[in-house]
């Protein structure tokens, strides 16, 4: 019996891959039936609060909860007590490796409170009133301490200490001092030294970034409910219900199969729902409450005591020949951890120079724990930081030799075969394509006017598979039922619903995906890493094998065939040769009606864990416009050109680059935590916090550029990080070329803007 | 023999060295290879490394085959955020 590659094939030729299908969660999410994390209840459930550590830095000497525990109405009151201390283990956490020793802390304070904002005790009660005044109750008596917020001050020898258990890891001799330093890294390839010694320009360049939130809309939500058996069922906005499972039953000494978790929708996440937070919180209330406990943050919560990400500062030093050969490279980056140690450093140190084919690099990076929460991440964590001031030097230096941008960074491109500096030789892959798309649009070629100015800049990410289950059912009436065990955030049920309908030959509209809980399927990771897409269709096309296979097996019993008369093709189980003359295909629908008769139901399960994820390149282009008297800059036209292997849902690519890049324009130019002297969050709201809206940027062009991954059965990439990581550089280089001006800190806000202008007497009315 | 480089500070793990010459077949013998001459390393690579064998990035991949003249990096695990 044989199966030809059934891939986008169905039945009447129509192919739902790569199509803009409409979006099986549309209608539900535009007429508000969708449910969020804080939209669903249970019966009598109870209210859950949560008191934060005021001070930035303080020893937690006692706390007295004995009054807030005797208010009527309140059912159970949490503090660290109720954490079991867990020892020192590392676990992925999104992108970055978190320690289970500093998880239990982060959820609730234990020796010391690290940040503004950290949890230190909450309560369950049955209003929002009495929870609010239970929290007054509680009697915390802190010793505070003196703190430190950046990252350079936290590195100093004389800084504030967080943990005097952290020594720097990554050096020789192992350091006898506790630091701040939690870590250093490093990369090299060749010889930087002899490197620089051909170079006859070298830039060298010290930048800042500040820290920035994920922003997402949705603020974070958890409502849960333990049995008296113990039996855990957990309700949350995340992007790894898995994830989460994995976590609550180990902080609180639960039976993974005890805890189950469903995702709810999610209003985004970008890389901040891939941790706990209020999860191991209600759980622990409603165990002892005896009660549901639902738990929502506030915008100011989702703010001071969820993950940003790092704030840093890169040099970046640079080397190329007259004609505009990168021979040398160096980087030193020093990132932001927040209160523990898990910065997104590592990738930001792999990612620097990857778009660039250069013979000699050395990148070293900092981890470093500061009095700020811990950070979480953030679409291509790492990247946009040391990209940022990697193509804001790679512009200058195409300025100082008088090269085109574009024509110095393909002279340069990582092309199918260079070897990147963190070790590998790249496979397939489409920088050149999108500098050649980018070079080709009608934008690239549109006159600017004074005060104006246009900047490019190119954007890597790895990209990842791993763990992933999926199921398909054929119903009774040949309709599929697909079940997917990774959050969608950015249209994954639309894209496995138009690979199961080719798989399997049927209409796109009779595939219905959900998102399963975590008793419905195997383990699957989290919703990041720009997999589930990738990884997610990988698994389809397993589970869509196993159901051919299945079918092709009942033909050949129904047919009294021999195994070589079988075949699927075309959406069908097809008879060959002479049986052809005997028999009809039959389709899916067809086996649907007598699967009783022929075995009993019809189903594959796609368990896999997904290897061969290819990496993205993207290369941006931004026209905007400085206004000399405030300092504003306003977004003329964005144009994103990225490699997507095969999109399989355009428009939902098309999303993804467009969101990519408009978070990345916040980043550039308005967003930032401001603390003051005493080590608080002056702007943790939306209106002082300053994201970009949709009257704040025009319509973001698309280019799709498809370079198949190989390793994929369609030629997916994933493609979610990469568009975030380009903005920061090009907007830089456009605003640049607009002043003359060449900004080293973000964001480029109207006030230092202005400032730099009036410095150079450049505003002046003449 | 595959050809195995280090990338980072694993090298600090065994003593500096950074690239060995194996006779691994699949990741998980050349995890067991490592760990026998460097005892050290041994935990970080049960942590969780990414290996790139000819260029293909694997992570949490013991089967995956490597050839007698592999080119092979071992680095840190890759994830992300999206």
């Amino acid at each position: 019996m044989a199966e030809t590659n059934g891939h986008a094939n169905g039945t009447n030729g129509q192919h739902a891959v790569g199509t803009r299908t409409i979006r099986p969660d549309g209608v539900d999410k535009v007429t508000g039936r969708a449910r969020f994390g804080a939209d669903y209840n249970l019966p009598g459930q109870l209210v859950g609060r949560v008191l934060r550590s005021p001070h930035a830095h303080a020893r937690i000497v006692s706390i007295d909860i004995r009054k807030a525990e005797a208010l009527p109405g309140v059912k159970a009151v949490i503090t660290r007590d109720d954490f079991p201390d867990q020892p020192s283990e590392f676990i992925p956490a999104g992108e970055m490796m978190m320690n289970y020793k500093d998880v239990v802390r982060n959820v609730m304070a234990r020796e010391k409170a690290l940040y503004e904002g950290h949890a230190v005790a909450a309560v369950a009660a049955t209003s929002v009133a009495i929870a609010r005044k239970a929290l007054k109750l509680i009697d915390v008596t802190y010793e505070v301490l003196p703190h430190v917020i950046d990252v350079v001050a936290a590195m100093a020898a004389n800084a504030p200490l967080l943990h005097d258990d952290l020594f720097t890891a990554g050096v020789e001799p192992k350091p006898d001092k506790p630091s701040n330093i939690a870590k250093r890294i490093e990369i090299k390839l060749g010889d930087v030294d002899a490197g620089f010694a051909k170079a006859d320009l070298v830039v060298d360049r010290e930048f800042k970034t500040a820290p920035v939130h994920q922003g997402y809309i949705e603020p974070h939500a958890a409502l849960a409910t333990v049995s008296e058996d113990g039996t855990t069922e957990c309700w949350t906005t995340t992007q790894g219900h898995f994830i989460v499972r994995a976590h609550c039953a180990r902080l609180l000494g639960l039976d993974i199969g005890k805890v189950r978790v469903t995702a709810t929708e999610i209003g985004g996440g970008f890389g901040g729902k891939t941790v706990v937070y209020l999860e191991p919180l209600a759980i622990a209330l409603s165990k002892k409450a005896k009660r549901p406990v639902k738990m929502v943050m506030s915008r100011e919560e989702v703010f001071k005591a969820s993950g940003p990400t790092s704030g840093a500062t890169v040099r970046v030093k640079l080397g190329a020949t007259k004609d505009g050969k990168f021979v040398a490279a160096f980087a030193e980056l020093k990132y932001q951890a927040g209160a523990f140690q898990g910065s997104p450093v590592q990738p930001g140190v792999m990612c620097a120079y990857a778009p660039y084919d250069i013979e000699n690099v050395h990148v070293i990076g900092y981890d470093v724990v500061s009095n700020r929460p811990k950070v979480a991440a953030y679409r291509a964590p790492g990247a946009p930081i040391s990209e940022y001031a990697v193509e804001s030097v790679v512009d200058e230096i195409a300025k100082k030799l008088g090269i085109d941008p574009i024509q110095l960074r393909m002279m340069n491109a990582a092309r199918e075969g260079t070897k990147a500096a963190y070790g590998p030789k790249f496979g397939p892959i489409g920088l050149e394509e999108t500098l050649n798309s980018i070079k080709k649009t009608e934008h690239w070629n549109t006159p600017l006017r004074k005060w104006q100015g246009r900047g490019v800049a190119s954007g890597f990410w790895f990209n990842i598979g791993g763990e992933t289950c999926v199921s398909l059912t054929v119903n009774e009436d040949g309709t599929i039922s697909l079940m997917a065990g990774t959050p969608d955030i950015g249209g994954l049920r639309a894209s496995l619903a138009a690979v199961a309908a080719d798989e399997l030959g049927v209409p796109y509209d009779k595939v219905r995906p959900i998102i399963g809980d975590t008793g419905s399927l195997g383990f699957n990771f989290l919703t990041g890493g720009s997999r589930s897409a990738f990884s997610g269709s990988m698994a389809i096309v397993e589970a869509a094998k196993l159901i051919k296979a299945d079918l092709i097996a009942r033909a050949g019993k129904l047919w009294e065939a021999k195994p070589d008369q079988v075949e699927w093709r075309d959406g069908a189980v097809r008879p060959l040769g002479a049986l052809a003359e005997k028999v009809k295909p039959m389709t899916v629908a067809d086996f649907a009606k007598v699967a009783g008769k022929t075995g009993g139901p019809i189903a594959g399960l796609g368990r896999i864990n997904a290897q061969g994820a290819g990496p993205s390149f993207g290369t941006h282009l931004v026209d905007l416009e400085v206004d000399p008297e405030t300092g504003r800059v306003t977004i003329l036209r964005y144009t994103v050109a990225q490699d997507a292997g095969k999109a399989l849902h355009p428009a939902y690519v098309e999303g993804q680059y467009q969101g990519g890049a408009v978070q990345g324009i916040g980043w550039a130019l308005n967003e930032e935590y401001i603390y003051g002297e005493d080590g608080k969050l002056q702007n943790a709201g939306f209106l002082d916090y300053r994201m970009p809206v949709a009257s704040d940027v025009p319509m973001i062009d698309t280019v799709l550029v498809e370079v198949a991954n190989p390793k994929h059965p369609y030629g997916v990439r994933g493609v979610g990080e990469t568009p975030i990581v380009p903005p920061l550089g090009a907007i830089a280089n456009a605003i640049e070329n607009a002043t003359g001006i060449r900004f080293t800190e973000l964001p480029m806000s109207p006030p230092k803007v202005l400032k730099a202008l009036t410095d150079k007497g450049l505003n002046k009315v003449s | 023999m595959a050809r195995v480089v280090l990338i980072g500070n694993l090298a600090q793990l065994t003593g500096g060295v950074a690239e060995f010459d194996l006779s691994a077949t699949s990741v998980k013998q050349l995890f067991e290879q490592l760990s026998a001459l460097h005892p050290g390393i041994e935990r970080h690579l049960e942590d969780g490394v990414a290996v790139a064998i000819d260029g293909q990035i694997v992570q949490d991949a013991l089967f995956e085959p490597i050839g007698p003249r592999s080119e092979v990096f071992i680095m840190p695990a890759i994830a992300g955020g999206r």
